[in-house]
């Protein structure tokens, strides 16, 4: 039991503890705990009593030192978190504000295109050429089979570059064919290509461009069919629409650079424009086996070798993959278009992701 | 071609559906471009009368006719200069839509008097003929009757795509055979009839040009009687969208679309010798065509001359003068053989497109002259009556002895197909193939003398200096007739049952097949797009002027035939239309974007170079968190570092110069240098009096980076990195330098103070103004010393400092700023 004075003294501590702030708190600390606090100073008066006073009163006041001493913890305690509950109060930011904003690019449909048909021939052990856009008239033309007085020349709506004195004039490549024939000129089959590039003719409207791209395809090696030409077709069709055993059809047709040539169709529904639905047909391409004369005209003995040559257009089966109707847009550069129609750089074409 | 259903059905026994034949057309590779039935947007078209036709009280050019077209006479104003009393015509009433037109007939006053429908033309019907003025029916044209049924035009007209190798089917009999053969039924045979000849022809033939013309006939006919053909014939022509003429006329253009047989008729009184030359074109040659231009020969085309002239380009357009018409009384029919090449050199040079052409360059049915020649004898004198000549010719007959073998086995071999030996050699005897010779293992054919494109003469073309070219060329010689054949076959019996083949692969994980290039093209358009910017392709050519702005516009990079002025140029760098496609955005009211394309760049010798081009325009996005500030040069330069860093370009060794190209803001552009020579891109601003002519905003900022010059990084592994203990340490310092000094140089020399110690140096403040004098910048730096061995020593650190402000002060004339 404290005596009545140290019972007066632990009172009036313990109510001014229970109502100090911060500062009052450590001056009421210091007053009662510190060198000369009052409690200290009651604890240094037990040296001059004698062993059995000094064992009570000793008793005492350590009683009354720890329960001051836990007041001001516990009155610490409370102060601490309420100051941190003021700070954290006025550090409230507006998270409902936009972050700092970060342009968002896109990769455009046609590079996208072509990354995919890269990844799918490439798991069927094709090799990407490429070619220049200016071409000689050799190349795009004779060396294929289409020579200066063939109807298919005048077909073909070619541009011209002005010729210099004494030279052919140079044309932009009407196809990407010319490829084929840069190819065969400087390897030997087996040869495994595609070649998607940009292709040009003198045809402007809703649904032509002067400028529009193409994928190529040229398989050379002994043993090639015509059955090949269908498969690989189907593969990579499949592939690139993404649906299973999509309906492919051959149709007789005439290139000058194949023999026999075929129009490539696939199945849609032209009501619905789901693609391998319905039953009608689209066209998408042309095929064929390579031409005798285009082998012989690169120096391959078409007795040895045969093989198929294809061409897609990338606009066409671009628009049919994702359902864009207007050609001219794939140009014009509209940062509308582009943001709508562009891919994610962080999900590149590949075939384990899905294409 | 064009053709309907009961002309097809003249040559083609068959019980086969519309529907049945347009997809075995298609599968044959007579592809189906439409079928159209006239009568269904004709219907309410029909034939009347003008009663009587007088001139419009307050209009020159009008006429008010009163119109009787079954029902109540009606008033019609109309504006055509041949509307006239007696006419038999074709009305539309009202409420009659008029599809060459886009127009809804109504009920109406024109200048005053009453109109209640119009008088149509032919343009108007959306058929093939004379604009100038209103149909002209014959007297006989049955009035209120349905115009479209009375022209035959009530039947599915079928319109196919000819490819260029078949001549054959640009004929309503050739088309029938394929059909038959493809086994929708059974060609009906061509039997030429037997002419009863009186006489020489008294025009004759002279051949001086057989290069272009190896074999010629011709026969004269008088006292015919000309004028409109009779009403089947013109139905037959009118079907196909071709305008009955005279009756002469209209039966040469009926034997162009049935057998495939250009004709022309000469009005013998209108030549003015007996002779017929064929000769080259000559100077002086200049005759009105049939196509209603004028015609100007040149040594390489081949024309038809009387004594006055060339009357006649041959093989593509006779002339105006000399053609027969309503008042002919002898005619002379040519009946010729022209060379395909040929006739495709100047088709091309006079730029006319002309039935006659179009079968002439795919080549014709060379053999059967005579007996085509007898057949439209034979119509002209049952419909225009008069005698018949003996046939006059130039030349011979040709020779045709073409022939092709079919190796079976080269069915599946080539073919992939599993059509037998006897379907094959059915099928090709159906298209008039004749069997010479056959074992069980092939089978020797005579082409026919209509399939110019079977088993052509070789006509290579190739490279020079080839290896094996000699066996190659023997080679083509030996499989491409027999693929000619192959192809026959296949597309009779149907490409659809060829089995699909996956291709043989050797690897079952594919090897990478990008090259390197390939790879870093791709990559790099990743990281612009991954900054932010959008991935563009925009045309190789655009017009001189804004090439012009870029360097130089080359006369060999000009277009020879644009297709319109402003696509004149190829660009020199893909920056020119970039930065029009950027206008085109900022004039549609975006005004903050970042593009960019990895396109070609074209030089003057025409070769061609990868560039990835970038421009941003504008200020980086509005936002409460950051102010907004514009697009500078150097966020230019961040795209281009931001690509080379990623094609593993080591950073270290890249230094920048000032400057660039005219184009480029001069203070504020730079180049990405690899030693002293090499340039890896160019960035900064765009100068303002160019973007001042490309509608862009100022202070646009663009960047060019040249993909083909960046080296193949050098594929090594990688040392294992050195991770010490010790902590590093940043020291800063403010140099004081001229103005003039590259930031760039400053930085290099702190960081070769030490090499082994200091592992970074960055920029962090640049000032001029109060305490800086006039002409001299301060630059603020934080280096990075990492230690290695031990911790280091005050001393040591010191050390460094000091030799960081002497090399400071050595290479950049820096002195430390007090």
């Amino acid at each position: 039991m404290l005596g009545d004075d140290l019972k007066s003294l632990l009172d009036g501590a313990l109510r001014e503890i229970g109502t100090a702030d911060a500062e009052g708190l450590e001056a009421l600390r210091v007053s009662l705990l510190g060198k000369n606090g009052s409690v200290t100073t009651l604890l240094k008066s037990l040296g001059g009593m004698d062993p059995e006073a000094r064992k009570a009163a000793g008793t005492q006041i350590n009683l009354l030192k720890t329960q001051i001493t836990d007041a001001i913890s516990a009155r610490r305690a409370t102060l601490d978190e309420a100051a941190l509950a003021a700070r954290l109060a006025a550090e409230r930011i507006d998270v409902t504000q936009p972050p700092r904003p970060e342009p968002q690019g896109a990769i455009h449909p046609l590079s996208r295109t072509t990354e995919e048909i890269a990844a799918i021939f490439g798991a069927m052990g094709f090799a990407i050429k490429d070619g220049p856009d200016i071409e000689s008239d050799w190349n795009n033309f004779s060396a294929l089979n289409i020579p200066a007085h063939h109807p298919a020349r005048a077909m073909m709506d070619t541009f011209y570059l002005t010729a210099q004195p004494n030279e052919r004039p140079a044309v932009l490549r009407t196809h990407t064919s010319p490829v084929q024939i840069r190819t065969m000129l400087n390897e030997r089959p087996p040869i495994r290509i595609i070649v998607p590039g940009r292709t040009f003719r003198a045809d402007h409207d809703a649904t032509h461009s002067p400028m529009f791209h193409q994928c190529e395809g040229l398989v050379i090696e002994e043993g090639i069919t015509l059955a090949h030409l269908k498969g690989c077709l189907s593969d990579f069709l499949s592939a690139f629409f993404g649906v299973p055993n999509l309906p492919v059809r051959l149709r007789a047709s005439y290139f000058p650079f194949t023999e026999p040539s075929m129009e490539v169709d696939i199945g849609w529904s032209r009501k619905t424009g789901e693609i391998g639905g319905g039953t009608d047909w689209l066209e998408i391409g042309g095929s064929g086996m390579v031409h005798p004369n285009v082998l012989a005209n690169c120096g391959i003995d078409p007795r040895k070798y045969q093989g198929f040559a294809f061409g897609v257009g990338l606009e066409r089966i671009t628009m049919l993959k994702h359902g864009i109707n207007d050609l001219r847009l794939f140009y014009e550069s509209d940062v509308r278009w582009l943001r709508h129609y562009g891919f994610s750089p962080l999900t590149p074409a590949s075939l384990h992701e899905g294409i | 071609m064009k053709f309907s259903l009961s002309w097809l059905k003249t040559w083609l026994d068959t019980d086969a559906s519309l529907d049945e034949i347009t997809t075995a057309l298609s599968a044959i590779g007579l592809e189906v471009e439409g079928v159209e039935n006239k009568a269904e947007t004709l219907k309410p078209f029909v034939i009347a009368e003008i009663v009587e036709a007088v001139p419009h009280p307050n209009a020159d050019k009008l006429r008010v006719c009163r119109v009787n077209a079954g029902g109540d006479e009606r008033s019609i104003v109309c504006g055509a200069p041949n509307a006239r009393t007696g006419l038999k015509v074709v009305m539309a009433p009202p409420g009659a839509y008029v599809p060459g037109s886009g127009i809804t007939i109504k009920v109406g006053e024109i200048r005053g008097q009453k109109s209640e429908g119009m008088l149509t033309s032919y343009r108007e019907l959306g058929l093939e003929g004379d604009a100038d003025g209103i149909i002209e029916l014959p007297a006989d044209a049955p009035v209120g009757a349905h115009f479209a049924q009375w022209a035959g035009l009530d039947e599915p007209v079928i319109e196919i795509a000819i490819t260029p190798n078949r001549g054959d089917a640009l004929a309503v009999r050739g088309i029938a055979r394929d059909l038959a053969a493809a086994g929708l039924g059974r060609l009906k045979p061509f039997t030429a009839p037997a002419i009863q000849a009186e006489g020489a022809s008294a025009i004759v033939w002279k051949n001086e040009f057989p290069e272009a013309c190896p074999w010629v006939l011709g026969r004269t006919v008088r006292g015919v009687k000309n004028g409109p053909s009779p009403a089947w014939l013109q139905q037959r022509l009118e079907s196909i969208g071709l305008r009955p003429i005279n009756t002469l006329v209209d039966i040469t253009n009926f034997f162009t679309y049935d057998l495939g047989r250009p004709l022309h008729v000469f009005d013998i009184k209108k030549l003015s010798s007996n002779t017929l030359t064929l000769r080259r074109g000559q100077e002086g040659d200049v005759f009105p065509g049939l196509h209603g231009k004028e015609i100007r020969p040149g040594a390489e085309d081949c024309v038809i001359a009387d004594a006055a002239g060339a009357q006649s380009l041959a093989g593509i357009t006779g002339g105006e003068g000399t053609g027969c018409d309503d008042a002919t009384t002898e005619v002379f029919i040519e009946c010729a053989l022209f060379d395909r090449v040929k006739i495709a050199q100047t088709g091309q040079r006079s730029g006319i497109f002309s039935d006659a052409r179009q079968r002439f360059e795919r080549g014709i049915d060379s053999q059967a002259l005579p007996e085509f020649l007898d057949a439209a004898t034979a119509m002209v004198l049952q419909l225009c009556g008069g005698t018949a000549s003996g046939v006059t010719e130039a030349g011979a007959r040709p020779e045709w002895t073409r022939e092709a073998r079919l190796r079976f086995e080269r069915i599946r071999s080539f073919g992939g197909s599993e059509i037998t030996a006897s379907e094959a050699v059915s099928s090709l005897e159906r298209l008039g193939f004749a069997v010479q010779a056959q074992d069980e293992h092939s089978v020797t054919v005579a082409v026919p003398s209509w399939r110019n494109d079977v088993a052509q003469p070789q006509a290579l073309d190739q490279a020079p200096d080839l290896p094996g070219a000699q066996a190659a060329a023997e080679g083509a010689a030996e499989i491409e007739p027999e693929v000619d054949l192959i192809e026959e076959v296949l597309r009779l019996k149907g490409l659809d049952a060829i089995p699909a083949l996956s291709l043989p692969n050797a690897a079952v994980v594919p090897a990478p097949i990008l090259t390197a290039k390939q790879a870093r093209t791709a990559l790099a358009r990743r990281v612009l797009a991954a900054r932010g910017m959008l991935d563009c392709v925009t045309f190789s050519f655009t017009d001189d002027a804004a090439c012009a702005l870029f360097g130089d516009t080359p006369e060999s990079l000009r277009l020879a035939n644009p297709i319109a002025a402003d696509l004149n140029q190829m660009r020199p760098t893909p920056l020119v239309t970039l930065c029009q496609a950027g206008a085109r955005n900022v004039a549609r009211g975006f005004g903050a974007f970042g593009l960019f394309e990895i396109g070609p760049a074209y030089a003057a010798d025409r070769s061609q170079a990868l560039v990835a081009a970038g421009l941003r325009v504008g200020e980086t996005p509005l936002s409460a968190l950051a102010p907004a500030r514009r697009y500078d040069a150097l966020d230019a330069k961040a795209d281009a570092l931001a690509v080379l860093a990623a094609l593993g370009v080591p950073l270290d060794a890249v230094t920048t110069s000032a400057g660039g190209p005219d184009y480029y803001h001069p203070g504020q552009s730079g180049a990405l240098m690899q030693g002293p020579k090499t340039v890896l891109a160019r960035f900064g601003t765009l100068h303002p009096s160019l973007c001042a002519k490309l509608d862009l905003p100022l202070g646009s900022v663009a960047f060019e980076i040249l993909l083909d010059a960046i080296p193949e990084p050098k594929k090594r592994k990688k040392a294992a990195p050195a991770l010490p203990p010790f902590q590093p340490l940043r020291r800063d310092f403010a140099f004081l330098v001229p103005e003039t000094t590259p930031a760039e140089t400053v930085l290099r020399a702190a960081k070769g103070a030490e090499r082994n110690l200091i592992s970074g140096v960055a920029l962090f403040d640049r000032y001029q103004g109060k305490g800086v004098p006039e002409g001299m910048v301060s630059l603020a730096i934080a280096v990075t010393l990492q230690p290695a061995e031990k911790s280091l020593t005050d001393a040591e650190i010191e050390a460094v400092c000091a030799k960081i402000v002497a090399e400071v002060g050595k290479k950049a004339g820096g002195t430390l700023r007090g």
